[in-house]
């Protein structure tokens, strides 16, 4: 176990390293000179040359992917050219909306698609079956910016249970935070949940017709009683692998998401930073989500390892 | 009034009938056999029995247990289930959960049967009774052998103290001294516990170790029901005495050619493999086949027999070319080779033959695709050429040439396994290696088969090197006998010789494991 976890620990770490310089190097391919944008069309090139200068970007390419590297770990992401602000300081305060919401979305979609998935794998056939299939195929088919208009309509508008938009910060007000989270991580969550009700149902039909099914019916239970205590937790391995997989999707989904209902989260801060050009803080935000999607991954890869046996041993079957 | 008690069951699967008309009854501690291949319904019967049929099966007939009809409330009849029947399935591995302990899974049973304030049974006792130990009990089905998998599953079908064990193949998958083994449990607690048994099983020579009376099923229905010497020595039905036939390996001796010189030389072979991860946990290397040193003259039959993991179908996929030596060397017709550097103008004198006849054929492929693949080896055939080949082939196996133009799942086993044997034999090879052959066929099939690969040898001269574990094949087929363990070879001989007086454990094991004669 020990070695199985140090093993993913170390594939972790290796990730994050390409990751980063895949991002490094894609940026600074990118045409545009930020001294030229921060100073506008009408700089001199001497005061451009100097603001190169004076932001580090005349070095040579790997220095710098060595120098941003080396003050990520020790938390200076640089500094944003366009806000003049510590880009640790613009993600930190947006991360408070992000990860809440990305969380909350997966929550819901957990709670709901899965037990959705269960009773349409038991109900093979049936009514109850075609239903939420049909409602999945729905879910999934909706796109989610246009779904949260819906609701922002319905629930604000219409009934105004729900504030339509923007954000009060978790320390003046908890409640009304909360409140502002609800119907964006409503608009995420539900194509995750219509995927995660269908992977579900699939992974619980396959472990129905196997043979350890039918030796749990020997020994006296009913289908029921036996895919409860057999079924689900063989099932729940194919999940676990989409649910890291939609982590990924749900943090870019995030993006789209805040735009429509106006949160103050990550997925805007690089919305925005990308149209002025701040290389610095694209990078920054980047890596951030990066850093998200892959420790949600090992995360699922210990889960996986704590759920089957099999994989505790790494090699051996 | 019997134990248990079947009247013109019948299960249909929409307009299909799978099983019709059977009868049986079931007297405390009686030992009833099944015998049928596959498709002949007897699994169907037993799932009936247990009402474990699957959904869309219709089922007819009367089942009674001390006379009571079987309830039809699903959970009824699965706590009598519980209580009454244990049931032991063919597949250890699958039929396990692979996520619990067995232990856990042993309790599950122990649990679901303390209902009738009967005097329960401690998982420790039933443990010992089936030959496993308590410290077995934490580990997980991965963890277990084979045999110790299919004592849990013993184990399992006992918790209840049932009155009726129904075992279904439950040897099977198991290997020569495995099956033994386990064989002998069940025989040895049917009687101590006074269970009554019914037995499932297309192996006759099992069948008759263990059951007093036996039924023939083909086509789902009995074709024969009596007391097992009877049906077994004095067989009535055209369909039982061709099984009888079929177990005792009688094949017909032919002219064959005399052996030759040495066609195959294999001189201190050896496999490593490497274990373990890139960086972290290295172990010592794992020693598949060591130094091991035999040659094969012209026309000869030598069988490879020993437990599985034993080495030899490494050894054989070296041989053909497959993978790569080590250390050590082979030569054919006195070229030498160490493995994927068999030179392309050899390659046509080596063929392979698996044992799986379903998963060796491209299922996109037509049968005729499939069998030309070979000749890419010989270049310059023309097509007719080629044609010629492929009909020559499909001739020397018994088929109709006409059937090359259909696919695979066109074909049952058994004329599976003839179109594998003459898609090895379209380069006109000299060597024929053959993986377990027959196992995976049904009996009745098996011994066509056999007797097609004495009659090819007959005609075209060939080598063969058969791999196997089941020993009475190899005495019908083989000159020779080597008994391979942990990567060497340990003894080697005639094989009637080799099984009167075996030297090495192993082989002694092996013999000693064999079932008694039919009759």
């Amino acid at each position: 176990m020990t070695l199985f976890v140090l093993r993913r620990l170390l594939g972790f770490a290796v990730t994050l390293l390409l990751a980063a310089a895949v991002i490094f190097f894609l940026l600074d391919l990118l045409p545009g000179d930020p001294a030229q944008f921060i100073l506008g069309i009408n700089a001199t090139p001497e005061n451009v040359a100097q603001l190169r200068a004076q932001l580090g970007l005349d070095a040579p390419a790997w220095q710098r992917l060595f120098i941003w590297i080396w003050g990520m770990l020790q938390g200076d992401f640089g500094q944003s050219y366009t806000q003049n602000a510590p880009v640790a300081d613009l993600i930190g305060e947006r991360l408070w909306v992000t990860m809440p919401l990305a969380i909350l979305a997966m929550a819901i979609a957990i709670v709901v698609g899965l037990p959705l998935g269960i009773l349409a794998a038991r109900r093979r056939g049936k009514l109850l079956d075609t239903g939420i299939m049909v409602l999945a195929q729905t879910g999934i088919a909706i796109p989610n910016f246009w779904f949260g208009m819906l609701l922002a309509l319905l629930f604000a508008v219409t009934l105004r249970w729900l504030p339509p938009g923007g954000f009060t910060s978790w320390s003046e007000d908890p409640a009304a935070a909360m409140r502002a989270l609800v119907l964006p991580s409503l608009a995420l969550a539900l194509p995750q949940a219509s995927i995660l009700a269908r992977v579900m149902r699939t992974a619980l039909v396959d472990v129905q017709g196997q043979d350890f099914i039918r030796t749990a019916r020997a020994k006296g239970m009913t289908m029921g009683e036996a895919v409860w205590r057999h079924g689900v937790r063989n099932a729940l391995l194919p999940v676990l692998t989409v649910l890291g997989l939609q982590f990924a999707y749900l943090v870019a989904g995030t993006i789209i998401v805040e735009n429509v209902f106006y949160l103050p989260g990550l997925g805007r801060l690089i919305f925005t930073a990308i149209s002025q050009r701040d290389l610095i803080l694209v990078r920054g935000a980047t890596i951030v989500l990066i850093v998200a999607v892959t420790a949600t991954m090992l995360v699922i890869d210990l889960l996986y390892a704590l759920v089957d046996p099999r994989l505790r041993e790494g090699e051996q079957r | 009034m019997s134990l248990l008690e079947v009247q013109n069951l019948a299960v249909r699967f929409g307009d299909h009938t799978a099983v019709a008309d059977v009868s049986l009854t079931l007297e405390r501690g009686e030992r009833f056999g099944i015998i049928g291949e596959s498709g002949s319904g007897k699994t169907l019967t037993a799932l009936a029995i247990t009402g474990l049929l699957p959904e869309s099966a219709v089922m007819a007939g009367a089942i009674r247990i001390d006379d009571n009809p079987i309830p039809s409330d699903e959970r009824a009849m699965a706590r009598l289930r519980g209580k009454r029947i244990g049931i032991v399935f063919q597949e250890p591995m699958t039929a396990l959960n692979p996520l619990m302990p067995i232990g856990e899974q042993i309790g599950e049973a122990i649990r679901l049967s303390d209902i009738g304030g009967v005097e329960h049974i401690e998982l420790p006792l039933l443990l010992g009774e089936v030959g496993l130990e308590n410290r077995h009990a934490q580990r997980f089905p991965h963890q277990l052998s084979g045999g110790q998998r299919q004592r849990a599953m013993i184990a399992m079908a006992l918790a209840s103290q049932p009155d009726i064990l129904i075992a279904d193949e439950p040897t099977s998958a198991l290997d020569l001294i495995t099956q033994r083994l386990v064989l002998d449990l069940i025989a040895e607690l049917c009687t101590r516990r006074k269970m009554a048994l019914l037995f499932i099983s297309h192996d006759l020579k099992s069948v008759a170790a263990l059951c007093s009376r036996v039924a023939v099923m083909h086509d789902g229905r009995f074709v024969e029901v009596g007391k097992t010497r009877t049906v077994f020595g004095e067989p009535r039905e055209a369909y039982t005495k061709l099984l009888v036939a079929a177990a005792e390996f009688k094949t017909p001796l032919r002219d064959r050619q005399p052996i030759g010189e040495t066609l195959l030389e294999v001189r201190g072979l050896t496999r490593d493999y490497r274990q373990g991860g890139l960086l972290f946990g290295r172990k010592k290397p794992l020693r598949a086949v060591d130094s091991v040193c035999f040659s094969i003259g012209q026309a000869e039959s030598v069988a490879l027999v020993g437990p599985s993991g034993c080495g030899k179908s490494t050894l054989a996929r070296m041989i053909v070319g497959l993978d790569n030596a080590s250390g050590g060397q082979m030569a054919l017709s006195g070229q030498t080779y160490h493995g994927r550097d068999l030179p392309t103008g050899l390659r046509r004198d080596v063929s392979l033959v698996f044992q799986d006849p379903f998963g060796s054929f491209d299922p996109h492929l037509t049968i005729g695709q499939s069998l030309a693949e070979p000749l890419r080896l010989e270049q310059g055939l023309s097509l007719d050429q080629q044609n010629t080949r492929l009909i020559e082939a499909v001739q020397a196996v018994g088929l109709d040439p006409q059937m090359m133009g259909r696919h695979p799942h066109a074909f049952s086993g058994g004329q599976r396994q003839r179109l594998a044997i003459a898609r090895a034999l379209v380069t006109r090879p000299k060597l024929v290696v053959l993986d377990e052959p027959v196992s995976a066929l049904d009996m009745s099939v098996r011994a066509d088969v056999l007797a097609l690969l004495a009659q090819l040898q007959a005609e075209f001269g060939l080598t063969y090197l058969i791999i196997s574990h089941d020993l009475d094949m190899v005495r019908a087929i083989a000159d020779r006998v080597m008994v391979m363990d942990a990567g060497k070879i340990v003894e080697t001989g005639e094989p009637n010789q080799l099984f009167a007086a075996p030297q090495h454990a192993l082989t002694r094991e092996l013999v000693e494991a064999r079932l008694p004669e039919l009759v």
